[in-house]
């Protein structure tokens, strides 16, 4: 640097970068912190648990660690008939989401009204807690906020268990894990694109919708049908479940990869799964010399197809 | 290699590191390709393989990625950073023993992260799909001693002034040290939504922007003018170019998420910032095209210039895509589709990837002090990188451009899959090319250590004539 130029030239670098730096990062950052989180944003986050990625409590990814949802219709505590209720059961041990963690993220009403009216602050990882979506009208607008049920309602996670069935329990946590780890974000987007697409796929999401998700796994490259709202699409969890297993068997042109290996060493009846004996079968299909595919068996409740196909149906 | 990794400074002959970096460069170059291609068959064949976790296309897409991004191409870098910088300053490498470790830490560390990335330990954010450790792994023991290396050798040189090639050298090691951490961010800091959306895009865009597109073009503002043997067409020029990447490569990251629910004054403001990316692109490419005046008859003759100037080239249909595409008239047509995959790989593959490769013969000859080993290979090489590209830039822009229409129209998706399988069967050929030629190359650089003509003192590789 023994020129007085370079010296000029090393500074005017940092102003410029500092500046682009402070536009790009800065200014952007400060304007989305502004955002409130909406009630879909808040069921994403408690449905998904605090990280959809690489994290010390699953560090393998296989699903560790994450809330169950359960739809429930009997009050955990006292047995009484309660509305149709999503609730999130966090067993003890599992991570809270970042909406609970750091509830400035929340944004100014939800922050407020999750901590004054949701308790939210009184849960605790070591013990777990049961979380849902309250509202509140504040002059005509309707604010979601997060309501920690067990300090409030005195759910505990063991009650609200065992009040739900295993049709209404859905791990959509473990099946976020599942759909990062597998790549189905490299194909389907999680984003609906400008104008037309919007008829095709459904709306766009708000601002708010993922206040407190991570990674939010948008995708970019699409080479199948975006799934931002799949579930109300196709509600079929039959059609998911042969869909997963072998894409051709409903949809002969389908380029999607076969996803069987989720499916683990025994389907939902406890029963070994015989994948060379259900290919060969399924190659006589092809070949027409069988009139019907083989019978795709049923993902066992503990198992990762399972998962996936909970939060696939679950993306309303 | 590792008889050097504890050998004294002055015992490890000058050029060492960039030779292993030059080598590990191609070997992953052919890793990455192949890659590519196994993928690119998956999306025309679906059941090719079928039924393995470790070898279905979500498993696998990303490590192609990086290890092209992160092996290939930062490699080839690396090793240009590690001959171009010292002869430009007329001195060595400042630690030729950094250098050294410098590449040994590279080679293991992409490896190791890479292979977690197979088994879909992620972040499961794009580009930025390497886990926080892996990340900090990279910062700390592969780009920061890289920008070490080279600042204190630009800052030991025996020269009165800085030559252009080496502001961006110096600038971009630095650029890259920033772009990596802030990139990668949310995953240090539990950042969420919308943020870590950004972030991502912030990241993968100022990569290219920051990293990739001004060190390849660096690269060329030095073989070009050394091949030649005429100067730099314009120094301002390239003042011009330097100060634009600058200010205005570095604005535009939200022009990736055009269709998210963004503050809208930053979509606009990258999207008009955008455009002005044509002005360090214009810059770049009128420069060097001066530069050749006189001496076209060695865009024919000569490897490394032909390399060198087919990457130039193709950086006019790569910069007037980037320019316009972000712009939201052109991106809700062709935003998500296989036009950006093209797009992509007329960056990394096209442009970058041709002048790497230049730089990879031209300092491999001239640190092993041999003659290319075949003309022949290299021209093979040439055409198969060249032909292959072209199939598949030209059968993945037209897939795009049947997405986009497929989008507006609301065509039911599976058509659109049917519609495009023809271009993924020829993308898989023009894939196959590349990792073909690439194999061959290895071979050819192989043989040039063993077996090229030995250069003498005080000549340049490309004086020689080839003996074969």
């Amino acid at each position: 640097m023994a020129f007085r130029e370079y010296t000029i030239g090393v500074r005017m670098f940092g102003l410029a970068f500092g500046t682009s730096m402070f536009i790009t990062l800065y200014m952007p950052a400060s304007d989305i912190r502004e955002v409130s989180v909406t009630e879909v944003g808040l069921e994403r986050q408690l449905s998904f648990g605090r990280v959809g990625g690489f994290s010390y409590e699953d560090p393998l990814l296989q699903g560790h660690a994450k809330p169950a949802t359960i739809d429930i219709t009997e009050d955990p505590k006292t047995g009484a008939p309660i509305e149709p209720t999503r609730a999130y059961v966090y067993t003890a041990g599992v991570p809270f989401p970042n909406g609970i963690r750091h509830p400035v993220i929340l944004g100014a009403k939800p922050e407020e009204l999750s901590v004054n009216k949701g308790k939210i602050l009184a849960a605790d990882e070591a013990h777990g807690a049961v979380f849902i979506v309250g509202t509140e009208d504040i002059a005509g607008e309707t604010v979601g906020y997060i309501e920690n049920a067990t300090a409030t309602r005195g759910w505990t996670p063991d009650a609200a268990m065992k009040v739900a069935t295993e049709e209404t329990t859905h791990y959509i946590g473990k099946g976020k894990i599942m759909f990062v780890r597998e790549g189905c974000w490299w194909c389907h987007t999680l984003l609906p694109e400008q104008t037309q697409d919007w008829q095709y796929f459904g709306a766009p999401p708000m601002l708010g919708d993922f206040n407190g998700e991570s990674p939010t796994a948008f995708g970019s490259d699409r080479k199948a049908p975006d799934l931002t709202h799949v579930g109300s699409r196709n509600s079929s969890k039959e059609w998911m479940i042969m869909h997963f297993f072998n894409p051709r068997l409903v949809q002969p042109h389908s380029i999607m990869p076969r996803y069987d290996y989720l499916w683990g060493d025994n389907d939902a009846a406890g029963n070994p799964i015989d994948y060379d004996g259900w290919r060969a079968e399924y190659d006589k299909y092809v070949a027409n010399e069988r009139v019907y595919p083989p019978e795709v068996p049923v993902p066992a409740k503990d198992s990762e197809a399972h998962a996936l196909i909970d939060f696939v149906l679950n993306l309303k | 290699m590792f008889k050097y990794l504890f050998a004294k400074e002055e015992d490890i002959p000058a050029g060492s590191a960039a030779v292993f970096f030059g080598f590990s460069s191609i070997l992953w170059f052919i890793v990455g390709t192949g890659l590519g291609s196994f993928n690119a068959a998956k999306l025309a064949f679906p059941d090719f393989v079928t039924g393995i976790e470790m070898l279905s296309f979500g498993h696998m897409r990303q490590v192609h990625v990086l290890a092209v991004i992160l092996g290939w191409i930062s490699m080839a870098f690396a090793m240009a950073m590690m001959y171009i910088t010292p002869a430009l300053g007329n001195t060595k490498l400042w630690s030729e023993k950094l250098g050294v470790w410098n590449c040994l830490i590279w080679n293991v560390g992409l490896a190791l992260g890479l292979t977690l990335l197979w088994f879909g330990i992620t972040s499961g954010r794009e580009y930025s799909d390497m886990i926080w450790p892996i990340d900090l792994a990279i910062v700390f023991g592969i780009l920061l001693p890289l920008a070490v290396n080279v600042w204190m050798t630009i800052k030991t040189r025996r020269t009165q002034g800085i030559y252009t090639t080496n502001w961006f050298f110096g600038a971009a090691t630095f650029m890259v040290l920033i772009v990596f951490t802030v990139g990668n961010s949310p995953e240090f800091f539990q950042l969420t939504g919308l943020t870590e959306a950004y972030l991502t895009w912030w990241f993968a865009h100022n990569v290219l922007g920051l990293w990739i597109t001004p060190v390849a073009a660096a690269i060329s503002y030095y073989i070009v003018p050394k091949v030649t043997g005429n100067p730099l067409y314009s120094h301002r020029i390239g003042h011009l170019h330097f100060w634009s990447v600058v200010v205005f490569y570095s604005t535009p990251a939200a022009h990736h998420l055009m269709s998210a629910p963004l503050p809208e004054w930053l979509k606009s403001f990258a999207s008009v910032e955008g455009v002005l990316i044509l002005v360090p692109a214009i810059a770049f490419v009128s420069n060097l095209l001066l530069t050749m005046s006189g001496k076209w008859k060695m865009f024919v003759e000569n490897v490394e210039i032909k390399f060198t100037i087919t990457g130039v080239l193709m950086a006019i249909p790569l910069n007037m895509q980037g320019g316009f595409q972000q712009t939201r008239a052109i991106n809700w047509y062709i935003h998500g589709t296989g036009w950006i995959v093209a797009h992509a790989h007329l960056a990394l593959l096209g442009f970058s990837t041709f002048l790497e490769a230049a730089a990879v013969y031209y300092g491999l000859q001239t640190l092993l002090r041999r003659k290319l080993y075949s003309l022949a290979l290299a021209n093979f090489h040439f055409w198969m990188l060249l032909v292959g590209f072209t199939t598949y830039w030209v059968s993945m822009t037209i897939a795009g451009l049947i997405q986009g229409a497929g989008k507006i129209y609301e065509v039911p998706y599976i058509d659109v899959v049917i519609a495009e399988h023809p271009y993924m069967i020829a993308r898989w050929v023009g894939g196959t090319m590349v990792f073909l030629g690439n194999c061959v190359w290895l071979y050819n650089m192989w043989m040039t250590m063993r077996a090229g003509t030995l250069i003498p003192a005080g000549r340049l590789p490309h004086e020689l004539a080839y003996e074969r």
